[in-house]
């Protein structure tokens, strides 16, 4: 079946198993690096999950172990010196964690893909696009050079780059960088996964060509209704794509919502400065909102609250106990559905 | 006024490259890593001259009987070595003059060609795809495996090359052209190994070894299509500068009396020969060593235009 043919079927129709619930769903999950300096501590209990169609965006500066739960899903960490002291990754209702190195392999690529963010640099440089394209065929679907030719050509047509015919024997460098990001696009979606992951797709790129990628990618996905987990640390790119947002710091899922009521209330401080912080046309002259210091050493991370050096609500209770991540709900008590804040003082954040 | 003839033909110049993109493409395809480094190389002296001087000795190598009619082996008494280089008779058997035995001089540097050529080759792949392995491997695993590899690695980088090769000859009563060839390779592969595993460690580091990895591909296959290609030209560097090397360690070898032994033809053992007389007849010693050092060299010069042509930091 080729990939064009995909858009005439229905989007439930896909996947053949029976496994109700998430898609992807990660439990509690924890990674840590050993490194000379001590233990860092970058993932600390991450939930989440996806579920087919859906769109995840992970929100959170750098360091705040987002790529680094990305690549847990994956399965592509350095171990060592990574290691996942503890948690679980289901896929489908399989733990993946527990599953062998083949198992895995046979997983990343067909079922679970990966869409990198310097595209230039996760493109071999002396290999042709068009073999790069191929090889997903060749390695997972044994079709021959040929065929894998032919079906890299079909790619390019569909994440539109034009001369697809005469530019697939074409060097990675040979291409701009909006179009080596379609590219990439193009090998994460070969073999039609359930699930993409995009670690910060467009920050190499500039903003009209951030638009179009983006707009790309959410098509693509309504088409193939896959899963969708979306990297990010630009909250002007999540508004348009995204279903629902984690925002995450220092390891932790410190809020999670769906994602315009995040813009509209936010129920952590840390989110809350981070909205403050995007500059606004109708703020014109003004100076702009930084969140005071710098994110946390992962070797040594802050007693209680992560955030607590830097918020501006901060109070004792802060510097000794962890808030977990707790159900946000309206001022008479209602639920607000899918919404959770690890704030020990939420209800002052989103309501006060 | 000339500027504005020149704007007016837009329409037909902007139509030039549509009517045939298939040129466009193929003007575009030369600029890969080694697109460049064949441009750089076709206008440098070094390679031309030296790649006309390795397609000249591959022919000789291939085909002495082309360049000399003489046989290399069965020698005349009558032509004594007293009998002078006839250096007008170009081509001639006599041209060289004769050794002690009679034998063509010139038949001989011709026909020790092969030898040395032969060696040099072969020790140079085996060397690459050995050392080349063990490299690959230490570098890409890492670990205990690396531990391991590049401890064996240095336990044999620090035997002493030529004599090490004499010592592990001394074990063989036969000495071929492989056994020679046996002898270099087993001390040389070291260096290769490591330029080898330095290259392999930064290369595996690259996001589309990660990328690789994320689209599902096995191991083998991250090895050998992502992270070889990537490699070649450092070790391709090494490889043709340490050719040179090892002609010149079997004429060493072969002119110690260690290497190479009759009926086998080899500049080393005919420099050797040549240097018992050479105060009566040098012509013996001095047209093998001539033409050692020019393949010698010749090896050494495309290894340096190779690498200065792969290297864009020399241009």
């Amino acid at each position: 079946m080729t990939t064009i043919d995909k858009t005439a079927e229905v989007p439930s129709a896909r996947s053949g198993d029976d496994h109700v619930g998430p898609l992807l769903e990660v439990r509690d999950l924890h990674v840590e690096f050993h490194t000379r300096d001590g233990v860092a501590k970058a993932v600390n209990g991450v939930n989440y999950s996806v579920n087919a169609g859906e769109t995840l965006a992970v929100l959170g500066e750098s360091g705040s172990g987002k790529s680094v739960t990305a690549q847990a899903v994956m399965g592509i960490l350095d171990m060592p010196p990574g290691r996942i002291p503890q948690g679980e990754i289901f896929f489908r209702g399989q733990d993946m964690l527990k599953m062998s190195y083949e198992e895995r392999r046979s997983i990343r690529g067909q079922k679970i893909a990966m869409i990198f963010q310097d595209a230039l640099s996760s493109l071999n440089p002396v290999l042709t696009v068009g073999y790069q394209l191929g090889e997903m065929f060749r390695v997972h679907q044994g079709l021959s050079k040929k065929e894998a030719r032919a079906k890299a050509i079909g790619l390019m047509d569909q994440v539109k780059i034009p001369a697809a015919a005469a530019r697939v024997s074409d060097y990675p460098h040979q291409f701009s960088g909006g179009m080596r990001q379609r590219i990439m696009i193009a090998m994460a979606l070969a073999l039609e996964p359930d699930l993409i992951i995009a670690d910060e797709p467009t920050t190499a790129l500039d903003v009209t060509v951030q638009a179009q990628v983006m707009d790309l990618l959410a098509e693509l996905q309504r088409e193939y209704n896959m899963g969708l987990i979306l990297i990010t640390h630009d909250l002007g790119v999540v508004a348009d794509v995204a279903d629902k947002i984690a925002v995450m710091y220092a390891g932790r899922i410190v809020e999670t919502s769906p994602v315009h009521e995040i813009y509209k209330r936010p129920a952590h401080p840390y989110t809350k400065g981070l909205l403050e912080s995007i500059p606004r046309l109708d703020q014109k002259g003004q100076e702009l909102f930084a969140i005071k210091g710098l994110p946390p050493n992962l070797l040594n991370v802050p007693s209680g609250c992560a955030f607590n050096p830097r918020c501006v609500m901060a109070q004792d209770i802060c510097r000794t106990d962890i808030p977990p991540l707790r159900p946000v709900t309206e001022r008479d008590g209602t639920d607000l559905v899918g919404r959770g804040s690890a704030c020990h003082f939420w209800k002052e954040t989103i309501h006060g | 006024m000339p500027d504005l003839t020149k704007t007016a033909p837009v329409p037909d110049e902007t139509k030039a490259p549509v009517a045939d993109p298939s040129a466009v493409v193929k003007a575009d395809k030369a600029r890969s890593l080694w697109g460049d480094a064949w441009q750089d190389l076709r206008r440098n002296w070094y390679f031309v001259i030296s790649a006309g001087l390795i397609v000249i000795l591959l022919l000789i190598t291939a085909f002495p009987g082309l360049f000399t009619s003489a046989s290399p082996t069965t020698g005349d008494l009558v032509n004594h070595f007293l009998g002078k280089p006839e250096l007008s008779k170009i081509g001639s058997p006599e041209w060289f003059g004769y050794d002690g035995q009679g034998r063509s001089v010139y038949a001989r540097v011709i026909y020790g060609t092969r030898a040395s050529v032969i060696v040099g080759v072969a020790v140079t792949l085996a060397v690459t795809l050995f050392g080349g392995l063990i490299g690959m491997l230490s570098g890409y695993f890492g670990g205990w495996i690396d531990a391991l590899l590049s401890g064996f690695t240095n336990i044999f980088l620090g035997l002493p090359f030529l004599l090490g090769a004499m010592v592990v000859l001394q074990a063989f009563t036969d000495r071929s052209i492989w056994v020679v060839v046996f002898a270099l390779a087993f001390l040389g592969w070291t260096q290769i190994a490591r330029v080898m595993r330095g290259a392999v460690i930064t290369i595996k580091q690259s996001d589309f070894v990660q990328a690789a990895r994320a689209l599902g591909a096995s191991t083998p296959r991250i090895l050998f299509r992502h992270i070889l290609p990537n490699v070649m030209a450092p070790v391709i560097v090494v490889a043709t500068i340490s050719l040179g090397v090892y002609i010149s360690a079997e004429a060493t070898l072969s002119y110690l009396g260690l290497g190479l032994a009759s009926p086998t033809v080899s500049w080393g053992m005919d420099i050797s020969g040549g240097s018992a007389q050479i105060r009566v007849a040098q012509h013996i010693l001095i047209y093998p060593s001539i033409m050692l050092s020019i393949t010698v060299l010749a090896f050494i010069m495309l290894g340096e235009a190779v690498r200065n042509a792969l290297d864009p930091k020399t241009r």
